[in-house]
């Protein structure tokens, strides 16, 4: 074994140098100063909810990574048309997204169904792999564009019961407040085994996720976007967007499950200052406004097989409901049984850290169209024309508190 | 932060175990003294030991690393790496041709790459022939790659992220020096294998000119059929320093097919600009070198890759401690900082006409211990800032680093 330091060759300043070197550095390496720090929870819209099992952490864990890591090539499958290669290229960090990654969908003008499904529809593949052709618009096909929403919170929304969204549905405006609300009823495909407890209507199912509420739950959802989002065909939807057959599945059953898990699993964003007193008085005019009659402030979930998500209330700003929005944001193209002027209430939470996911603006509305707040209330029409009104009668204090309120969720 | 002491203790020890080999079995032949080195000698410049006087010389480099990374919050813990042990084999077949090779592991044995394989003839020191596994002289950093001869346990992120180092092809092509008092002038032309449509359609979900190396079958087809140009002059004062202008072009996609047009032909460019200098008195050593990559790409393709990009590094090295320590005579201690910036789509979103981020800017100051010219030890601090395409707030890592890499 060697000593460290020859005898004679001992050179008292080195040493020292280097001594005094390792000690620093070790210092610097205690320093968690010096180390980035972990984002506040409520700074952040992904991660989970409290209170999962093991098991269910690591589901969550392998979800995560599909979501956002896994991203497709033409070898793995991507394409040949898709919008984009990966869920988390369109919704980073579960965030709101951008026009970037906004997907038009058009074909469809009324309940009777879409008519372009031989032309492409219901969705546009503006992209495509090497040597091929992406799609364009066909003539004639009417079409909106889909801004991508947050993924966060989805399995509370996906725990509240059918019978609890039918309750706060008013769809022939029985109370005369002029908002009425109801259910986008779908048919929906036969992969979908529907939750013990579900209404249906004419065999029909109330449709919860998207912008038309044309979803009826978050494997419903995946499946669509794995197939005409990044082209991706399962076992669940084996119907390739290019050529119209059935092919093989690019993606296990299991895969497709455990981004279910993921999304079902993402906690609930976290209200920033909720005690502040300009935020609590933003929030009760926003109650005033009548803006809590579709932006629901607080819902309540039935019982899930995620111990986490059963029996909790929770605040969305949300009823999940369809409302005439009016003819400004009437784009003509719808899906369900919606009408093309419907719109699903977009849950609010979130909505202050949306231009952290959004490239630092926000772009709001379903097609983006709004780069403020302030912008996307005074676009609201139909139903919410009375609130609307009530919010550009406010006065500069008023208005502000409301923002502050909108900002903190 | 205990195994942090212990890890560098251990390559301390180390470092004087290796002085134990007896060092008359294995002896160091005299490399050519009477030219300046330039980037372009670097192959040839290292070290290496002749058996008797066999006329083949060994040599070669190891890489490994202790670090302790933190990506926003998030640390997967200690971790020791294995990063490079890379064997040199040359022969001078006769005194003007000679031969060389480089085979390199990396991380354990998870990638073998022969880095370099060719014959080179000399005809006069203007011209040159050479052939084989060549590295394209695309910048310095590729040529100039051994562990041993950086301050830094990573390497430069715009050469091996943007630019693909080590990037190495089957090719031939002609080099040479002129010298006129002071002054070297060098140049190199090669035509090898090229790049393929992986630089573009890739899981890093980015241009990544990188992802052309996962094509195996590189070295015995090319892609397309089409030559990739590779073209580099270098001047150099013996006082002030080195300067390099480099350009790399070719086609990469596949545009026939069977015989069928497929496409138009598809070219990508690379520009590069390196110098190292050494300040007269302070004797800081700067090196440096920046690069831009532009690919033409269908105007309806996914603006998620890059048309251009752009990125490059600059090292500053000075010397603090330059005396005999531990009983090594020519032991130096250095300071040093590295700084670089990578930004992988240089453009504007047809959207909205914002820019498009997906860039990174890094510091890295760090601690070199050399106790002799060919072996490093080296502390390194790395802060990255990482935005994503869409410019979001940026992803923060850190990571402290120590590590070392000598020749053998
Ligand atoms: C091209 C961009 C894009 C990609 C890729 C994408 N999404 Fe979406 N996502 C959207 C848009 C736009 C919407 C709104 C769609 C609608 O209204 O039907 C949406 C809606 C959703 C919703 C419903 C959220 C809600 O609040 O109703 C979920 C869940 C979802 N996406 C999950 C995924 C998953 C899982 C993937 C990957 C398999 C994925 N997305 C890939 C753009 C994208
Ligand atoms: C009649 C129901 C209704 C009322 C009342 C209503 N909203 Fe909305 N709100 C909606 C719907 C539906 C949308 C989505 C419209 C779209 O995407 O085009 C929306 C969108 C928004 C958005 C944009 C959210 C996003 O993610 O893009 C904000 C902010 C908002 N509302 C705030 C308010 C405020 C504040 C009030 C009260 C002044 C209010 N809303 C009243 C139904 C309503």
């Amino acid at each position: 074994m060697y000593v460290l330091f020859e005898q004679g060759n001992m050179e008292k300043i080195p040493i020292r140098i280097a001594c005094v070197l390792l000690v620093l550095i070790t210092g610097i390496a205690a320093c968690d100063k010096l180390m980035p720090g972990v984002p506040a929870d409520d700074s952040i819209l992904d991660g989970p909810v409290e209170g999962l099992s093991p098991e269910q952490s690591a589901q969550f864990i392998r979800g995560d990574f599909a979501f956002n890591d896994e991203i497709f090539t033409p070898e793995t499958g991507l394409g040949p048309l898709f919008v984009a290669t990966s869920c988390g290229t369109c919704h980073a960090g579960d965030g709101k997204g951008h026009p970037f990654t906004t997907l038009t969908r058009f074909g469809q003008k009324d309940s009777t169904g879409n008519q372009f499904l031989g032309h492409g529809g219901p969705q546009l593949q503006q992209r495509a792999i090497i040597n091929y052709q992406p799609e364009s618009l066909p003539e004639g096909a009417t079409f909106s564009r889909f801004t991508p929403p947050a993924n966060t919170g989805l399995g509370f929304l996906n725990a509240v019961s059918d019978a609890d969204l039918l309750a706060l549905a008013d769809p022939d405006d029985a109370d005369g407040d002029g908002i009425s609300g109801r259910p986008n009823w779908i048919h929906v495909p036969a992969y979908i085994q529907p939750k013990p407890g579900s209404i249906t209507r004419a065999n029909k199912y109330i449709g919860r996720f998207g912008k038309k509420a044309a979803a009826h739950d978050l494997l419903h959802q995946t499946v669509l976007a794995y197939n005409q989002d990044i082209g991706i065909c399962s076992s669940y939807e084996p119907y390739d967007t290019y050529h119209h057959q059935e092919i093989d599945p690019e993606i296990s059953n299991q895969t497709v499950l455990d981004v279910v898990a993921y999304l079902a699993m993402l906690k609930a964003p976290i209200q920033r200052d909720p005690q502040h007193p300009e935020v609590q008085a933003g929030k009760k005019i926003f109650i005033d406004l009548g803006c809590g009659k579709c932006h629901t402030p607080e819902l309540k979930t039935g019982t899930s097989p995620i111990a986490a998500l059963s029996q909790k209330t929770f605040a969305p700003y949300s009823d999940l409901l369809m409302h005439d929005m009016g003819p400004d944001l009437d784009d003509g193209y719808t899906e369900g049984s919606a009408a093309t002027a419907e719109w699903r209430t977009p849950p609010l939470w979130g909505l202050g850290l949306s231009k952290k996911a959004q490239g630092g603006q926000y772009f709001l509305l379903h097609d983006g169209r709004a780069q403020s707040i302030e912008t996307a209330i005074t676009a609201h029409g139909g139903e919410a024309a009375a609130s609307r009104s009530a919010f550009i009668a406010l006065d500069a204090t008023s208005k502000a508190r409301l923002l502050k309120f909108l900002e903190s969720l | 932060m205990k195994n942090f002491l212990i890890a560098t203790t251990i390559f301390l020890i180390t470092s004087k175990a290796k002085a134990q080999i007896d060092p008359e079995l294995l002896r160091n032949p005299q490399t050519k003294t009477d030219s300046v080195r330039m980037n372009m000698d670097a192959v040839y410049s290292r070290p290496f030991m002749q058996l008797g006087k066999l006329p083949v010389a060994l040599g070669g480099y190891i890489e490994a690393n202790y670090q302790y990374l933190n990506e926003n919050g998030v640390s997967e813990g200690h971790q020791f790496q294995m990063r490079r042990l890379t064997f040199f084999v040359s022969s001078t077949i006769s005194k003007r041709i000679k031969f060389l090779t480089e085979i390199e592991f990396e991380d354990g044995t998870k990638e073998i790459n022969i880095e370099f394989a060719s014959v080179d003839l000399e005809i006069v020191p203007l011209l040159n022939l050479r052939g084989g596994v060549v590295m394209n002289p695309i910048g310095a950093f590729n040529q100039n790659h051994d562990g041993p001869k950086w301050e830094f346990v990573d390497r430069p992120i715009a050469a091996t992220q943007m630019l693909p180092a080590t990037w190495s092809n089957v090719g031939f092509g002609i080099y040479g020096k002129k010298y006129n008092k002071n002054w070297v002038y060098g140049y190199e032309l090669y035509l090898t294998n090229g790049f393929d449509d992986k630089i573009i359609s890739n899981s890093e979900n980015r241009t990544f000119l990188p992802a052309t190396k996962m094509n195996r079958d590189r070295f015995e087809e090319s892609f397309n059929g089409i030559p990739l140009f590779t073209g580099k002059v270098a001047i150099k004062n013996r006082k002030i320093g080195e300067l390099g202008i480099s350009y790399m072009g070719g086609v990469y996609n596949k545009f026939r097919d069977e015989g069928i047009t497929l496409d138009k032909k598809r070219k990508l460019n690379v520009f590069a600009v390196d110098f190292n200098s050494t300040l007269p008195r302070l004797n800081t050593v700067i090196t440096g070198e920046w690069a831009w990559v532009n690919v033409d790409m269908p105007d309806n393709y996914t603006e998620q890759f890059g048309r251009k990009q752009q990125g490059g590094f600059v090292d500053f090295v000075q010397p603090v401690v330059k005396r005999p320590m531990f009983g090594f005579e020519q032991a130096v201690l250095n300071a040093a900082l590295r700084v670089e910036y990578v930004d992988w789509n240089k453009g504007t979103f047809k959207s909205t006409g914002g820019n498009i981020a997906d860039d990174l800017f890094s510091l890295v100051p760090a601690i070199s211990w050399r106790p002799t010219p060919q072996t490093v030890f080296r502390i390194n601090y790395r802060y990255n800032w990482q935005h994503d395409l869409l410019g979001n707030p940026p992803s923060h890592l850190a990571a402290f680093q120590v590590g070392f890499s000598t020749y053998f």
